[in-house]
């Protein structure tokens, strides 16, 4: 090995302060990395894992102090106080970034063509004027793009996800750097965009030699897309090696936890936490049983005149009472309209939905109500969906209050039990949303949901704004919930493997059409429909 | 095409919202042409001398047929004559127009150079407390009454330091301290909006992803900052073009000037309906102009709308 690594870091610390409050990011942090490995960065939110991809590239927030004792890239003093000119000068041409959020980081008010002009522009390369069209072109197919002419000539908002986020991987790769960062590249997109747009990065890693840094929450996708593996726990190396070695066997009880908590496809429901005792629900006979759904939203732009949307076209389901229906599919496939369709906040073009006998869509006034409080909902995002100024105990007490179910110490009595068996101390109680973290947070919005003892609890991807840690608690809580409780759930998700050990049965959805359906086992063992095979292919997997 | 016949309904229904609104404040103002003729004569009022006028300029006849066949002459182009002068009113008006037309233009360019100017300056202005006096600027701007504007820029620029006229109609010199006078709160909405906005771009998440692909801090704000920060702008700089018009009455008068401010207000004094209308026609279908032409200009600046053409 005559060779020097590319890129060399010891003993990186990051402290972020204000107002006096001093937050260390990143804890005596080394790594290096060889000239075309890859190397995964995984932890938890709140791990540093953004903060070490910042540092890298130079765009810390004012208020972070760096401290180390190396840090050299590809030859470059990294800590050796860079002005500001130099760090652009280094972005141009040894490090590229490749962020999160394709939607964001493109201009929407410039065309793609003129925004990978502009990087060539800007490279050192010095490309001539008259071949930079044809460069961009070329970089736009090596990424994967098979219509570049046209994606030149469009605008962000005229491509798919995927696409904007291959532009992004061509705009990084216009210096021809020795390092690109990869900050959750994937995590916007649906599994079968996520594989093509992984395997895009993969190929230029053999072809150019370049060395990736790919940040990811998702193990499995480090497992298979990585040589290398960094563990970050709360800015702390915890755990690094070769990334078979380390997710075949960790040494470390925190890569233990994070491994374990990923769910599997290949085993089945969920088992009760052992010792639970069980309500008798009292309510078996009738489920709830929709028919022929079709919805076509309808916005009226004073632009843009009336744009019709077709979201759901005839889908028939039927849920158990105490079972799980879970409904699977990528963005854009139906699964929220259906989900609100069926919980009563939208309705129907077409088709009727029955819970227990009762029409949900023609039900008015008191029937209504009711069926409220028989039907509830939990939506994805815990940080929105928790109104901020009021207090835990007023937001679980809300839907108690608002039908009249109970008031005084039977209200007191209630929500205290909710926030118990969603495992919340009662301490937690006087504080607010704001207060709380994204797990608890999601845990006060099922003891919402729970305190009315609902027939029928819809959960619209009720974890996929979670870690991995975080995520497999809540699944825990939600089967031991139902095998409390009785109730029923519409399990809506992108993720298979959280829908296999959720489910009983399952839905495949896709542009708003049922592709398939069935027992869960029978449908992932022997998918019927080429999508839902195409889907269980995507999806990254161990070994 | 939908986009553009939309927006030309809209302006259309804007001039005639703005006709028919000053038509029935006229209408139901006490007295009317005929009695202000009278009284400036300084005679009692004589009855049968009120009714005969009336009678001549139509005032004897029901409310909805006045309204309708004034409405009707205007749109076939006849803005009538005037009560006081006996001049067609298109005369008057077109007198006026040549002078405010300039007047507004210049304080219109004048508004969006200084707007824009002050917007990126306090973007990017090195020292903190420059950047801290460029954003708060716009509010004094506006909380500063036109006609003393007016007065400052007389005493500074006329007076003391002798380089423009004070007061007149006589070439281009003499436009440039009215032009400013009614620039100035212009420009303030304007560097408002803008400046708000580049502050939120070159702070948002966008700003650091080109920050971390090697583009520098000026091309940040002057090729992806502004291109975005327009897009608001561009509704505030039509909206403008309505503000600079009614300014036109206090600029024109603080600076002896022509125009259709001057008309307007010596229209209302003498309650000549056909003027006062005229001047009110004009000004509408310019700040209806102007506004069709941000609208329409909107889709080259934001592609996003442009999609719902197609």
């Amino acid at each position: 090995m005559t060779t020097p690594p590319l890129l060399q870091v010891a003993d990186l610390s990051v402290r972020y302060s204000t107002d006096g409050d001093d937050v260390l990011a990143l804890d005596r942090v080394s790594l290096s990395l060889e000239r075309g490995e890859r190397l995964a960065v995984i932890g938890e939110s709140g791990s540093g894992k953004s903060t070490l991809t910042h540092v890298l590239l130079g765009i810390l927030s004012r208020n972070a102090h760096v401290t180390a004792a190396r840090g050299e890239l590809d030859g470059v003093d990294l800590f050796g106080g860079l002005t500001e000119t130099q760090w652009t000068e280094l972005r141009r041409s040894r490090v590229a970034y490749i962020p999160q959020d394709p939607n964001i980081a493109l201009n929407p008010v410039l065309q793609i063509g003129r925004q990978l002009d502009e990087a060539l522009r800007l490279s050192p390369r010095k490309v001539e004027k008259l071949r930079r069209r044809d460069e961009a072109i070329a970089l736009l197919e090596r990424v994967g793009i098979a219509d570049a002419e046209r994606v030149y000539a469009s605008y962000p908002h005229q491509v798919s996800g995927g696409q904007r986020q291959r532009v992004l991987i061509a705009i990084a790769l216009v210096g021809r750097p020795r390092l690109i960062v990869a900050d959750e590249p994937t995590s916007g997109l649906d599994v079968t965009v996520q594989k093509t747009v992984l395997d895009a990065l993969d190929e230029l890693v053999a072809e150019t030699g370049v060395s990736l840094i790919l940040v990811t929450h998702d193990l499995a996708v480090a497992r298979q897309r990585t040589d290398r593996v960094l563990v970050l726990e709360r800015g702390r190396v915890v755990e690094s090696g070769a990334t078979a070695a380390v997710t075949d066997d960790p040494r470390h009880a925190y890569t233990r936890r994070l491994l374990d908590a990923v769910p599997s496809l290949h085993e089945g429901k969920l088992a009760p936490t052992p010792g639970l005792s069980q309500v008798d629900p009292g309510h078996r006979e009738g489920g709830l049983v929709a028919q022929g759904l079709v919805k076509t939203y309808v916005t009226r732009d004073p632009r843009r005149g009336k744009i019709l949307t077709p979201a759901v076209g005839g889908v028939d389901l039927a849920i158990e009472p105490g079972t799980t229906y879970g409904l699977v599919g990528e963005s854009g496939s139906g699964k929220s309209t259906i989900a609100r369709i069926v919980a009563g906040i939208d309705r129907a073009d077409e088709g009727s939905v029955h819970f227990r006998g009762q029409d949900v869509a023609r039900a008015r006034g008191a029937d209504l109500r009711t069926l409220r409080t028989r039907i509830q909902y939990v939506f994805q995002n815990p940080y929105t969906s928790l109104n901020p100024r009021f207090r835990i105990f007023d937001v679980v007490a809300e839907p108690l209050r608002g039908f009249k179910v109970a008031s005084g110490a039977e209200l007191d009595r209630r929500v205290r039990d909710a926030l118990d068996v969603v495992g919340l101390e009662p301490s937690i109680a006087t504080r607010t949303p704001t207060e709380l973290s994204g797990g608890q947070r999601q845990r006060v919005a099922i003891a919402r949901s729970i305190v009315l003892r609902p027939e029928l609890i819809v959960l619209d991807e009720p974890v996929s704004a979670l870690d991995v840690s975080v995520q497999a608690q809540i699944m825990q809580l939600l089967i031991d919930l139902q095998h409390e409780f009785g109730a029923a759930y519409l399990f809506i998700s992108h993720d298979l493997a959280v829908i296999r050990e959720l489910s009983d049965r399952v839905g495949v959805l896709r542009r708003g059409e049922l592709l398939e359906e069935g027992p869960v086992g029978e449908v992932f063992a022997q998918p019927k429909h080429e999508y839902t095979r195409r889907l269980i292919d995507s999806i990254p997997q161990f070994a | 095409m939908r986009y553009v016949i939309r927006r030309v309904l809209y302006a259309v229904f804007v001039v005639w919202a703005a006709y028919t609104i000053t038509w029935l404040l006229l209408f139901y103002l006490p007295g009317n042409s005929a009695s202000m003729i009278i009284s400036g004569a300084g005679a009692d009022v004589d009855q049968t001398l009120l009714a005969s006028l009336e009678a001549r300029y139509g005032l004897d006849r029901p409310a909805y047929e006045q309204y309708f066949g004034l409405l009707w002459q205007t749109v076939t182009g006849d803005l009538g004559t005037s009560i006081t002068l006996g001049v067609p009113v298109a005369v008057v008006v077109g007198g006026a127009l040549p002078h405010t037309l300039a007047l507004g233009g210049l304080a219109l360019a004048f508004s969006v150079v200084l707007g824009l100017g002050i917007a990126l300056l306090a973007n990017t202005a090195r020292a903190t407390w420059l950047r801290n006096i460029l954003f708060s600027l716009p509010s004094v701007f506006l909380s500063f009454p036109v006609f003393l504007t007016g007065l400052i820029l007389i005493q500074v620029f006329a007076f003391n330091l002798h380089l423009l006229p004070a007061v007149g109609n006589d070439g281009f010199r003499a436009l440039i301290l009215p032009a400013l006078t009614s620039g100035i709160p212009a420009s303030a909405a304007i560097a408002q909006v803008t400046a708000k906005s580049l502050y939120e771009y070159t702070h948002g998440p966008q700003a650091t992803f080109l920050t971390a692909r090697g583009v520098g801090r000026g091309r940040i704000v002057y090729a992806h900052g502004l291109r975005n920060a327009v897009i608001p702008a561009a509704t505030i700089i039509g909206m403008s073009v309505g503000g600079i018009l009614a300014g036109a009455v206090i600029t024109e008068t603080v600076f002896s000037r022509q125009g259709l401010g001057r008309v307007l207000q010596a229209g209302v004094v003498s309650q000549d309906v056909p003027v006062v209308q005229g001047v009110v026609i004009i000004s509408a279908l310019l700040f209806a102009l102007a506004n069709l032409a941000v609208d329409l200009f909107y889709p080259r600046i934001d592609p996003r709308i442009r999609l719902g053409i197609a």
